[in-house]
């Protein structure tokens, strides 16, 4: 999230130095079964319960592609606004790992499944960025290896290690950026766009503690205005959006200090460590695999029927960002509580709703992230959850608009309306809580408050502006809180002067 | 009752009626055989695994199905599986050390779908390893003799099929062909086998050599039994992606008498090779008792059919370098320990697999490496296409086009030690492969081969256009019944 990044070591800002800045993400895809096979695609569970004869690489298994995997492919991809190429295919991708189970991943190599578009974000202070996608593949994510006998899980003097492959086979989808990116903050902006994108799809969960959003960061420096780019780093192992910010600004310090000591960046691959706070050499460009891409005979060619991809196109939901900019620009919502409205996808659609039945965004702003949201909060539930209707909310902000009802009132309708529900108006009235604006009607219950506190008559003719404040109280308390503070205020000044 | 000599002689079609009539019990079936094969596979080495157990549980099976009114196409039939396809609780080799000791916990399509017809199991079937070679030899875990003559090979890679059926030791048998595996062994043992267009039977659980060409076909002694056979087999299969959904036609019973009305290309560019007199004029022969069945011989050009065996050699061990990386020693089979992981995979491959397997692995690394990928690879692809499109130009002035199955009659052992030689065993079947066109090896005739003291069998290959193996089932099953050439020939 946005609110996690940390402050700048060294502001770019002031360097003369400009970063440069590619994402490649891998996000897990929310599906019923695994990519190429029947079993469950679900986190966790007891090792090796989730798999099968296709997903262990068992001798003569085969894969079978999955369509729902391959249709959020194209609903992540038209939501960026990129192309779907009539045909696709898929490659095999050559290595050795062993918690890879056939030694190859099932992947996309020149004819990814989409191609081009762009991921619009916003920073903190409301700048809106884009940031252009390269393209979004398909593939198969590995199993999980844990290493034992070293103590500390690491590999490294470990004496065996354990393999479980339920996540073997989940379908992953590959977002790979252009180097449109400048700073840490736009790359935590842009995974952020990308994340609630996703979300709101249906296509992922995002969760980044279960590894469903995976990222490596390419980066450079390049002098401010320079035309070619620096010799870039690709950055490994962050595991949170924190870690990505953190990795980020210490390359690009490391960077900027090997270029003004005169030295050479290398191309290479680093690891982030998060506990010291920096960057370490991985492998370099000369030890790269080379991965014998070919397309995998297994399967044959996706043909993407145009049908198919209109069907989608149609179905397609408002995207955060425009929903953004809706609030921002038309309702003039800030870009903090726009921003908390947007990331909640529920809390989006009750907003919406109460907003067209009601007059005015901003009493609805007000009531949803304010009293509204701060029970839910106490209860556990979210907003949309509640016995509080949209169209009951409109109407508590329409009431208050017209001064039909107090603040403090409408708080009491509004608890009313969380523990009963039902109609705002039909409580205000049933109730006669409708605010007393009539100086005759509000008279009788100041002659009753001055003649109650005489006291309070006395210290206020001796010039203590509290008694006031004590008297209007009163009047407000006999008037089971109708009574319009602001004339009860002028009806005493007039009737003490 | 009768005995496993009078039943192994008997074709799949007189088994299964017999069965389906109740005149003879599955059972009665599978105690004479799993009486008789043993003894008779000694010094012959046909099978790698029996599964006795397996075949009389399953003969109970189809006794009771058949009891319960059912009719069953392979009722009773004993099948002989090349050792490179799954049967659940059966150990499954590929012929190699790499996988000596893992017992499949699943079943192929085919083979499930042969169990279903009412086939029993026999066993599992000698084949060089993972299916690369053309004789056999490279099978690690023992030799498979030819039934015609000791001294000689089956052809391979489907050998053991090939010889069991050809000795009489199972009366079907499944093999798997990626450039003539299973033509070429046919070929050899005097019997018909028969390679599906790609795509119409499925390969799951067909351990893989090369993905794009594998397919799963028949042995058996007559066209027939090869039809149903194939007819028990084919059709589409959702766990394998290139396993074709179209309509299926049942094959047996569009048999011809005849091959009136059709036309037979012989290919000029294969005319020219010289194969010796006595094979020249064995195939000169059986085109011209094409002819007198009422074909019409046209001459057809495979231009780019020269190119077939490089092509092949370039896509096939780029396949396979690829689907063998799973033999890795972590999950199953094999595992060789070494100091880290790395060694252990060194270790492992480097006693598991043998030397072809190796070499095929290193050309098709190499073939799909950086920068030679485009040359190779690409290159291949592109030729692959291009005699592909040769085999549809000629098609459009023939039905079918005849030639040799194989280079030469099976040879003698330790005779094709260098690689390339045994490679152009399967000139003839290659090309077709790469164009993944139906074809068969059907007897046409035997002549005494160099050095040799009996006469040894040679095949016609036939192959015909994409999904037509009911146009060429029903014209091989009409040479067949014209010459008779396989009763001709006595195993050893």
């Amino acid at each position: 999230m946005i609110s996690e990044r940390e402050s700048a070591a060294a502001p770019l800002a002031e360097s003369k130095y400009e970063a440069v800045i590619g994402i490649e993400c891998h996000v897990e895809l929310k599906t019923a079964s695994k990519m190429f096979c029947g079993c469950p695609n679900e986190f966790g569970g007891e090792p090796n319960t989730k798999v099968c004869p296709v997903c262990l690489a068992l001798p003569g298994a085969l894969p079978v592609p999955n369509a729902a995997a391959i249709e959020h492919m194209i609903r992540a991809g038209l939501a960026f606004g990129a192309e779907i190429p009539a045909f696709s295919k898929f490659d095999r991708k050559n290595y050795f790992y062993p918690d890879m189970p056939k030694n190859y991943q099932i992947s996309q190599y020149d004819m990814p499944l989409t191609q081009g578009g762009a991921v619009r974000y916003w920073l903190a202070d409301g700048t809106r960025r884009e940031c252009r996608l390269t393209r979004i593949h398909l593939e198969e994510d590995t199993g999980k290896s844990t290493h034992a006998g070293s103590g500390d899980g690491r590999i490294a003097g470990s004496t065996y290690s354990l393999v479980d492959f339920n996540r073997a086979g989940v379908p992953l989808m590959e977002c790979v950026s252009e180097p449109d990116i400048r700073s840490a903050d736009e790359a935590v902006a842009f995974l952020d766009a990308l994340k609630r994108t996703f979300v709101q799809l249906g296509v992922s969960d995002v969760k980044m503690e279960e590894g469903s959003l995976r990222c490596d960061a390419n980066v450079s420096i390049r002098l401010r205005g320079a035309a070619e780019y620096g010799t870039k780093t690709e950055i490994k192992n962050m595991n949170s959006f924190r870690s990505v910010h953190r990795a980020i600004e210490s390359e690009i310090a490391r960077q900027t200090g090997l270029l003004e000591r005169g030295e050479r960046i290398i191309q290479e691959t680093r690891g982030w460590d998060e506990a010291a706070g920096e960057t370490h050499s991985m492998r370099s460009k000369e030890q790269a695999h080379d991965y014998r891409y070919f397309p995998d005979p297994d399967l044959v060619p996706m043909e993407i029927a145009p049908a198919t991809v209109d069907r989608i196109r149609a179905a397609l939901p408002e995207l955060p960002i425009a929903r953004f900019e809706r609030y921002v620009d038309e309702f003039g919502l800030g870009v903090a509580q726009a921003t908390q409205i947007v990331d909640n996808a529920s809390l989006a659609e009750y907003f919406d709703r109460a907003v067209r039945a009601a007059t005015t965004p901003a009493g609805v702003v007000n009531f949803v992230l304010g009293d509204l949201s701060r029970l839910a909060n106490e209860h556990g539930i979210d907003v949309a959850q509640s016995r509080v209707s949209p169209e009951a909310l409109a109407e508590l902000v329409a009431l208050t608009d017209a001064g039909t009802i107090n603040s403090k009132v409408a708080k009491d309708v509004l608890a009313r309306l969380w523990r009963e529900g039902g109609s705002a108006r039909a409580i205000v009235e049933s109730d006669g809580l409708a605010q007393v604006s009539d100086p005759g009607a509000l008279a009788a219950f100041v002659e009753g408050a001055l003649g109650a506190h005489p006291k309070s008559v006395a210290d206020f003719a001796a010039g203590k502006e509290n008694a006031l404040k004590f008297l209007i109280g009163q009047v407000m308390k006999a008037s089971r809180g109708t009574a319009n503070p602001t004339l009860v205020e002028q009806v005493l000044r007039k009737r003490l002067r | 009752m009768a005995g496993a000599d009078d039943i192994l002689a008997c074709t799949a079609r007189e088994i299964a009626h017999a069965v389906n009539a109740r005149e003879r019990s599955a059972v009665e079936v599978a105690s004479a055989v799993s009486g008789t094969v043993a003894g008779r596979d000694r010094g012959l080495g046909a099978y790698l695994t029996l599964t006795p157990q397996l075949m009389l549980a399953q003969a109970q099976r189809v006794d009771e199905r058949v009891a319960a009114g059912e009719s069953l196409p392979l009722a009773g039939v004993p099948v002989a599986i090349k050792d490179n396809m799954c049967l659940r609780g059966t150990r499954t080799t590929c012929g190699s050390r790499m996988l000596e000791g893992w017992t499949a916990p699943y079943t192929a399509t085919a083979v499930e779908r042969l169990l279903e017809a009412g086939a029993l199991p026999i066993g599992k079937t000698n084949m060089d390893e993972f299916a690369m070679g053309s004789s056999c030899e490279n099978s690690a875990l023992g030799i498979t003799r030819n039934p015609y003559d000791r001294e000689r090979v089956p052809g391979g890679s489907s050998g053991g099929s090939a010889a069991a059926v050809g000795a009489g030791l199972a009366t079907i048998a499944l093999g798997s062909d990626t450039g003539g595996s299973i033509r070429e062994p046919a070929a050899f043992c005097n019997v018909v086998g028969f390679k599906p267009t790609y795509g119409r039977v499925s390969r799951y659980g067909l351990v893989a050599f090369a993905s794009s060409l594998d397919q799963i076909g028949p042995f058996a002694r007559t066209v027939e039994d090869a039809a149903l056979t194939y007819d028990a087999i084919a059709g589409h299969d959702r766990r394998d992606a290139t396993s074709v959904d179209r309509p299926l036609e049942t094959t047996a019973a569009a048999l011809r008498r005849d091959l009136r009305g059709l036309r037979v290309g012989i290919v000029k560019e294969f005319a020219t090779a010289d194969l010796g007199a006595a094979i020249d004029r064995c195939y000169a022969r059986a085109y011209a008792d094409l002819a007198a069945l009422g074909a019409e011989l046209v001459e057809v050009e495979l231009p780019t059919a020269k190119y077939g065996l490089a092509t092949y050699y370039l896509i096939a061990p780029a396949e396979c370098s690829s689907n063998l990386a799973r033999f890795d020693g972590v999950r199953y089979g094999l595992r060789v320990a070494g100091a880290d992981v790395g060694e252990m995979y060194e270790q492992t491959r480097a006693l598991g697999f043998g030397p072809e397997v190796k070499r095929r692995i290193l050309i098709g690394t190499y073939a799909l490496s950086s920068g030679y990928y485009d040359a190779y690879y690409v290159k291949a692809q592109k030729a692959r296409t291009a005699i592909a499109d040769d085999f549809k130009a000629a098609f459009a002035h023939c039905d079918l086009i005849a030639s040799p199955a194989a280079s030469a009659p099976a040879f003698t052992f330790n005779a094709k030690s260098d690689p390339v030689a045994m490679y152009l065993m399967d000139y003839y079947t290659i090309p077709v492969s790469l164009a993944g066109l139906p074809s068969l090896s059907v007897p046409c005739g035997a002549v005494v081969p160099d050095g040799g003291t009996r006469p040894m069998p040679l095949g016609l290959q036939l192959a015909s256009p994409l999904f037509t193996e009911r146009l060429l089932l029903g014209a091989a099953h009409a040479y067949e019944r014209h010459t008779r050439h396989a009763e001709k020939l006595v195993p050893a």
